[in-house]
């Protein structure tokens, strides 16, 4: 459903993309996930059609003309777009008029919309008056207008509290139940990366990694065991074979049978240690294992 | 059908947008009759500042409709409209209409002020400064547009309207009589196009004068202007 080739984006002598490619299958959800700063929302807005790259090629939904695959997508900016001013009804009548929708297909499509979103009887309010959850759930439901093929969103959630931001992706779980719906989302958030169907993880510019989050974790190899001490340097220089890595006030292996080698560095250095945590990787550990980086 | 419902989307949402905020009505229609009191008295000239106000309250409209432009581009209302498949064109014809239409509504009220002069204020001549009015409207709506849309700050959109719009009004024979002035400053004036948009209001203003340029050739000189800065604000649009 997107399809993209080596995309390389220059911001004057800044490289912001490095020959990115990847994969959207109909129907998937796919995350791009990555630090602030890493190329995510340059690579959101080359497929957006904001702006074109330099090299490279894409397609969506089988199109390659700006001005086609914009009939296609539906977007979901991470900062509001819509009219502050005008209200949630004004909001989407605006937006279906630019997609050529009017009369009574409007009329129905808003009022599915509004009731899916429980936003009926809001419609009226000026946005300004919306709580944030709300707002946001106004703009999917604007995007959505026009039923896009694919659905593109840069970090969504931003600015939400976290109660409204697991109702935001309880909402996009649900959507994809009804509706045969191709989703691609930026995010720097490791709980929104978990739901995506495939990652692709973006670092400096480049594709690190890509896969099913599963796949990527298994990749990691064993558990992660983190010990917090005052004397990082010696805990890594006696265990040394086990590639450790340092930080401030703690030390970090990946190791199989977390569970045992972390009681037998206890005991070996008694006194050294004075916390443990023993966890199955998650994808930050993947992330730093692909790029030596933190997310 | 696309292109007409677009526009009229976009045009539709500058005045809902206005209506919304009452105070921006009272203070475009108010600011403007302040202010041709207080400078006209100043020069000791109602009568010759008229025309100079109704230009001036269409241009402080024609502005202020276009600095919501710069953010509303970045992060905002218009990062949508962008992303949609509108054709650009319209996108420029909708805001540029509605912020057009505005200017010359405010243009019109501030006009009612003519009651109360010993200028021309019969049928004709109304709608003559009327339609003059609506031709100032659009160029500055659509020069505001060019400008904005190339900035980043509305910090620097003042900068520049200040720098650019602002002294062009002043040369346009608003405040002081372009007769009576140097012949290098008359010269400025014959290549701005606001000049063209003063003489054509004060032309239906005042029973007929040598000066000035052909009512003709004015309104021309607006229309080709407008059409050259729209041109440009298609292209700018991106």
């Amino acid at each position: 459903m997107v399809a993209a080739e080596s995309i390389t984006v220059h911001y004057g002598a800044r490289r912001a993309l490095s020959g990115v490619s990847l994969g959207v299958a109909a129907g998937e959800w796919h995350g791009v996930l990555g630090p602030n700063g890493g190329g995510k929302s340059t690579l959101f807005r080359v497929l957006a059609t904001l702006l074109r790259p330099d090299e490279g090629r894409f397609t969506v939904a089988g199109e390659t003309a700006a001005e086609r695959i914009r009939a296609r997508i539906g977007v979901v900016f991470q900062s509001q777009s819509l009219d502050r001013r005008l209200t949630v009804a004004q909001n989407l009548e605006a937006q279906g008029n630019l997609y050529g929708l009017a009369g009574a297909v409007l009329a129905g499509r808003t009022e599915r919309l509004l009731r899916q979103f429980q936003l009926t009887g809001r419609e009226h309010e000026p946005v300004e008056q919306l709580s944030g959850g709300l707002a946001r759930r106004v703009e999917i439901a604007k995007a959505l207008l026009h039923e896009p093929a694919v659905l593109l969103l840069d970090e969504p959630t931003t600015g939400l509290d976290p109660a409204a931001r697991r109702e935001w992706l309880d909402l996009l779980t649900a959507l994809r139940r009804e509706r045969e719906l191709t989703l691609l989302m930026t995010t720097h958030l490791l709980d929104e990366a978990e739901r995506c169907d495939r990652l692709t993880l973006l670092h400096e510019g480049r594709v690190a990694a890509g896969g099913t989050p599963a796949a990527l974790k298994g990749e990691v190899g064993g558990d992660v065991v983190e010990f917090g001490t005052a004397d990082p340097a010696r805990v890594a220089a006696r265990y040394a074979e086990a590639s450790p890595v340092v930080g401030e006030g703690w030390v970090r292996f990946v190791t199989p049978g977390g569970a045992r080698f972390a009681a037998q560095v206890a005991d070996a250095l008694p006194g050294v240690i004075e916390s443990i945590a023993v966890q199955r990787p998650t994808l930050e550990d993947v992330f730093f294992r692909y790029t030596g980086a933190r997310l | 059908m696309k292109f007409r419902l677009a526009a009229w989307a976009l045009g539709r949402r500058e005045l809902q947008r206005f209506w919304g905020e009452r105070s921006r009505v009272a203070g475009y229609v108010a600011s403007p009759l302040l202010f041709w009191v207080v400078v006209g008295s100043g020069f000791g000239d109602l009568e010759y500042f008229f025309a100079g106000a109704l230009t001036m309250t269409v241009m402080f409209s024609a502005m202020f409709s276009m600095m919501s432009l710069i953010e509303d581009r970045r992060e905002g209302f218009l990062l949508s409209v962008l992303v949609s498949p509108a054709p650009r064109a319209a996108i420029v014809l909708g805001k540029v209409g509605g912020a057009a239409l505005l200017a010359w509504l405010q243009g019109l009220i501030v006009l009612g002020g003519v009651f109360f002069t010993s200028l021309r204020h019969d049928a004709a001549a109304l709608a003559g400064v009327a339609g003059a009015l609506l031709l100032t409207a659009l160029l500055l709506t659509v020069v505001s547009y060019v400008v904005a849309w190339r900035l980043r700050s509305t910090q620097g959109f003042h900068a520049v309207i200040n720098l650019l719009l602002v002294p062009a009004w002043m040369l346009s024979g608003a405040i002081f009589n372009p007769a009576l002035s140097f012949a290098w400053v008359r010269v400025l004036m014959q290549v701005n196009p606001l000049y063209y948009a003063q003489s054509l209001v004060r032309a239906f203003l005042v029973d007929s004068g040598p000066e000035g340029p052909d009512v003709r050739v004015a309104a021309a000189v607006l229309v080709v202007s407008t059409l050259l800065a729209g041109v440009a604000a298609v292209r700018g649009t991106k």
